[in-house]
């Protein structure tokens, strides 16, 4: 397909008419085109892991299962698990938007670290393509979460190849973290301080902490695993004295926290949608950004809470019971705000708003299911059930998902210069909610009746809510090919956006869309807060 | 001029430029740092469920090979340190030379490691290869398997730092980065080598010093 023509002025001096050679798109340092390279990325990724779980919901359609033997059946949603997680999830949001956007917001040119930046793409993509192939080539069945002594001792297939991938892309991570916490220490434009950040870019700076302190946890756990597995070290291994609970605590402690990593830049994305939105500042400022960081730090502290019946110590239990709770604190604090927010504001249902107002609502419902699960008597009850699978999903679809597709229609015009059919918007995102609720409501259900997860067949009583489900992930199907679809189109056929689209306050609407390649002809200088709305600024012809 | 010479995308003024790199560096020694932290945590734990089988292992350990490399280590950070203090100053050579005689001693220390895992060898402690001691039966096994694994990390994270002290020696020599202009990139390379030098420093007596 050749590169869609590019017809305005802004486009032909924007960074995408800066060459127009694969070259100069494999081997760029600019943060908006590595971005791009993410988001082509990314979408494969996610393609891939959602055959897992079309697999995994037309197995379950019927009680004997349908397509798959048991021992594909782990295969599919270990290769799901893993895809998701680590090659979509967890880089989506930060990797694509904050890569585009956080220089645009602050006023820089680009990130810190140019040539960091392209390396953590090119050691993303190895990862991933290292992942494939051990998926491809006969996949792993013990889930994403690799407990030993399952993983050590007795998985068949390639569990050594697929933790290569992943320790890989992990590296990725850590570059793109430390990328953005210098970035917004030290490339703010004059003007620009802390207190007038957009909340955007608090939430990635919360994110990349997370992301800089957590990954090296995980990739020395995976590379103790991989010594166990190959060479027999018994780091694990119960027979002489090796602790697999051990194993659970430190994949924990990376792999709770990767839940924010997901979860804090959606929110930072719906922070910036409503605002523009309702057209009005954001009900208190410093409630949401400081409600970021300490989810950040406090998140650190709750990774106990998988593992309430693993045989912990009660006391254990009780303290990351009660730390979980207290982690939802600062998290209702942003949907409060939010919501204040939206309260006689000049509000407009465009479909960013839209796409805002389904991850509230999902991330509200995800969010109450996990204050049950931070409690050790229901927790007791629902471990390792559909109710699990129910809540994480509305969490990381519902939420991060929602947020991420928020900010691709928010900032889309931005990106390429094209406005998409708004109305397609609005549907789309309608069906987003529908196709979400039905797919993972009726999973609570389930799970809250004694369906376990990661089970292919289950007794007749449960087949209806699972038709429903499988139901409910075809409408998923279709929300999601939407945006693919009119996207593509408006690349071709969307009308110039224009600067600044949604009349949205921030440095980002200042520069034309698509921006050129150094982001600003002047440093921009700053003087006025965060969402000033109604915006005053002058016109430029003024 | 210098500031035209010396300045990067995306910076406005060198100032700016090497505190971000600054910054840059210590956030990656951090996440370095709990790298090493899990390995060393999961350590503790496993010596808290099993005192006396770690006791038995550190006793296994070469402990005045150790305790040289400690020295040699420490000694080559003075050197590094000295190297810093010659690029601030612009002393072209007298830097290459510190970072040199830092990198003679890092590899003295690698030298003495192999000859280390050579004894561990000849006594069965190495898993997979050689006749298995019957120290490495039961929990004294898991510290010794963790001690290879902890001591290799830590040599391949040598191998790294002897590359760039090396890398930066030979930039430095030739004029490629200019004294005292471009004295960070020495700073940089110097404080990654005193990070690899403070790993050494929990690791000798988690594995060596706790005998009793």
């Amino acid at each position: 397909m050749n590169a869609p023509p590019l017809q305005t002025r802004e486009e032909r001096v924007s960074y995408l008419g800066a060459g127009h050679s694969l070259r100069s798109w494999l081997l760029t340092t600019d943060h908006k085109r590595i971005a791009i390279l993410y988001l082509v990325a990314i979408t494969i990724f996610f393609a891939i892991a959602a055959v897992g779980a079309a697999l995994i919901r037309l197995q379950l359609m019927s009680p004997a299962g349908e397509i798959l033997s048991h021992e594909g059946y782990n295969r599919a949603f270990t290769l799901h698990g893993v895809v998701m997680v680590w090659f979509f999830l967890i880089p989506s949001i930060p990797n694509t938007f904050g890569n585009f956007l956080i220089p645009l917001m602050i006023g820089a040119k680009d990130l810190a670290f140019p040539r960091l930046n392209l390396a953590s793409w090119y050691i993303f993509v190895i990862g991933g393509i290292v992942t494939l192939y051990a998926l491809i080539a006969g996949g792993v069945d013990t889930g994403w979460t690799f407990y030993t002594p399952l993983s050590t001792m007795f998985a068949n297939g390639h569990v050594l190849a697929v933790i290569t991938g992943i320790t890989i892309a992990g590296f990725s991570s850590i570059l793109t973290g430390l990328n953005f916490i210098v970035t917004v220490h030290k490339l703010r434009a004059p003007g620009m301080t802390w207190g007038r950040l957009p909340l955007f870019v608090w939430s990635h700076y919360a994110t990349s902490v997370i992301l800089v302190l957590a990954t090296p946890v995980l990739a020395m756990t995976l590379v103790l695993l991989g010594a166990e597995r190959a060479l027999h070290l018994g780091v694990f291994d119960p027979t002489i004295g090796g602790d697999p609970l051990l194993f659970q605590h430190l994949f924990w402690f990376y792999s709770h926290p990767a839940v924010y990593i997901m979860i804090l830049p959606a929110m930072g994305v719906v922070s910036e949608l409503v605002t523009a939105g309702a057209r009005k500042r954001v009900f208190g400022y410093w409630f949401v950004a400081c409600a970021s960081l300490a989810i950040a730090g406090v998140g650190f502290l709750v990774w106990g809470h998988h593992m309430f019946v693993s045989g912990q110590s009660p006391y254990a239990g009780a303290i990351f019971s009660f730390l979980s709770l207290a982690v939802a604190v600062p998290s209702a604090v942003k949907v409060y705000n939010w919501t204040a927010t939206l309260y006689k504001g000049e509000v407009v249902l465009d479909p960013p708003l839209l796409y805002g107002m389904a991850f509230v609502g999902l991330f509200t419902i995800g969010g109450l299911s996990g204050l049950m699960l931070a409690l050790l008597a229901i927790d007791e009850h629902v471990h390792d059930t559909y109710f699990v699978v129910a809540h994480f999903h509305y969490i990381m679809v519902g939420g991060a998902v929602s947020g991420f597709l928020g900010a691709a229609h928010f900032w889309w015009p931005k990106i390429t210069g094209r406005m998409y059919p708004l109305v397609w918007g609005r549907i789309s995102a309608g069906l987003i909610f529908l196709g979400f609720n039905l797919t993972f409501f009726p999973q609570y259900l389930l799970g809250y009746l004694g369906m376990p997860r990661r089970y292919p067949t289950y007794p007749p009583q449960f087949q209806a809510l699972n038709v429903l489900s499988s139901a409910g992930a075809s409408v998923l199907f279709v929300a999601y090919v939407l945006p693919l679809a009119y996207f593509t189109w408006s690349l071709r056929n969307g009308r110039a956006a224009g600067p600044n689209p949604w009349d949205a306050s921030g440095l980002e609407w200042t520069t034309p869309s698509p921006p050129p390649k150094h982001n600003f002809d002047e440093t921009p200088v700053v003087d006025r807060p965060a969402y000033d709305y109604p915006l005053t600024r002058a016109a430029p012809d003024e | 001029m210098s500031d035209y010479v010396t300045l990067r995308e995306p910076y406005a003024a060198r100032r700016q430029q090497s505190d971000a790199d600054f910054l840059g560096m210590y956030v990656f020694l951090a996440t370095e740092a709990m790298l090493f932290g899990a390995l060393m945590c999961l350590t503790f734990m496993y010596r808290a469920e099993h005192p006396q089988a770690s006791a038995l292992a550190a006793r296994q350990m070469q402990l005045w090979i150790g305790a040289a490399n400690t020295g040699i280590l420490l000694t080559s950070s003075l050197f590094v340190a000295l190297g810093v203090q010659a690029a601030r100053e612009g002393g072209r050579r007298m830097t290459a030379g510190m970072l040199g005689a830092a990198m003679a001693l890092g590899v003295l220390f690698l030298a003495l490691k192999g000859a280390e895992y050579g004894l561990d060898y000849k006594d069965g402690l190495m898993p997979v290869v050689g006749h298995p001691s019957p120290v490495r039966e039961g929990p004294a096994g898991l510290f010794i398997d963790l001690y290879f694994i902890a001591t290799a990390l830590h040599a391949l994270h040598m191998a790294i730092g002897l590359a760039v002290l090396g890398t930066t020696a030979a930039l430095v020599l030739r004029g490629a980065k200019q004294l005292p202009q471009q004295a960070v990139v020495v700073e940089m390379s110097g404080l990654y080598w005193h990070f690899v030098d403070v790993v050494w420093v929990f690791l000798f007596p988690l594995f060596y010093l706790a005998r009793g």
